[in-house]
């Protein structure tokens, strides 16, 4: 119960930073609607989820809200609504149809497989010795794929850097 | 105040209580990552968020007189080998009995707050990094 007026306000939150016309009102309300999401994450028992995502929108708020202030940036709202509505309603029904076939396939909500998931809540604890099952399956039993996302996020970090570099920007001039 | 960057005196005051205690609160999160909620990525984070929130509150050179960002592109790339190290280390042998000393000791957990450690640099100085980078870019155009 508490989960479906959560996914309301959520999309409340949506809909008002898609439409609202000052930019800062709508990043304040897409950070409403974050907020609701780590409140569904510590509902449905993730708590390592919930952390993640409460400091990485905190930190994306800071961001956008230090971007936006004091800049008056154009709003784009000629023409092209009739494409826009007609293609939006089409992804959504595509969306829709491939989410109903996929969903009969799927089990009901809160009854989880037991297949992969039991020999980690089983073994994890004197396997690795950590408490914390999340951890020990993202940095033990599947330690190289957080290899990999530090790789991304470490090539991510480059790619910023090498595109807001001074010496760049002067040659341009 | 004498220089007048930054935010006024009522955030200032209020920055030099709280930031001590965020970046705490950062290192708590990273060193706990392997017993209870938290972790290198959510620690990493936080830690950004200290770095952050003195500069908002400061200006650009007080921070930069902290960590510059020649430091934190060093730090970020030192992490990173860290991390691949100690994957390497897993790799070549039994790496995570190495540091296994038994429940309710200081290395319960083998090699997971190493790697904790490794990646909360990595994300806070690379998020810091982005953030200034992004900042100077729009002081530049103004």
């Amino acid at each position: 119960m508490e989960l479906h007026l959560i996914l309301l306000f959520m999309i409340c939150a949506s809909i008002v930073a898609v439409e609202v016309k000052d930019l800062i009102s709508s990043i304040i309300s897409l950070g409403a609607a974050g907020l609701g999401l780590c409140l569904a994450f510590l509902i449905l028992k993730a708590p390592n989820l919930a952390i993640s995502q409460l400091v990485v929108e905190i930190l994306c708020v800071v961001v956008l809200i230090r971007a936006t202030i004091n800049k008056d940036l154009p709003l784009v709202k000629d023409g092209r609504w009739f494409f826009n509505t007609i293609s939006t309603f089409l992804f959504i029904g595509f969306f829709l149809i491939s989410a109903y076939f996929a969903l009969m396939e799927l089990p009901h909500f809160g009854e989880p497989i037991m297949k992969a998931a039991n020999e980690y809540i089983a073994n994890s604890l004197a396997k690795t010795g950590s408490s914390n099952i999340v951890t020990a399956v993202t940095l033990n039993f599947r330690s190289y794929d957080a290899l990999a996302e530090t790789a991304v996020l470490f090539a991510a970090i480059i790619g910023v850097l090498a595109i807001t570099r001074k010496v760049g920007r002067i040659h341009e001039k | 105040m004498k220089n007048n960057a930054g935010m006024t005196l009522i955030v200032k005051t209020i920055t030099r209580l709280t930031a001590g205690l965020i970046l705490i609160y950062g290192i708590y999160i990273v060193l706990q990552g392997h017993l209870s909620p938290g972790g290198g990525f959510a620690g990493g984070v936080i830690i950004a968020l200290c770095f952050v929130q003195l500069m908002l509150a400061f200006g650009k050179e007080e921070v930069l007189k902290k960590l510059s960002r020649k430091k934190c592109i060093f730090l970020a790339g030192l992490a990173a080998l860290l991390f691949l190290l100690l994957a390497l280390r897993g790799f070549l042998g039994s790496g995570n009995a190495a540091f296994k000393e038994g429940h309710f000791k200081l290395f319960s957990a083998g090699l997971i707050p190493f790697c904790d450690i490794a990646i909360s640099i990595l994300v806070g100085t690379g998020l810091f990094v982005i953030f200034l980078a992004l900042v100077l870019l729009t002081e530049v155009e103004e």
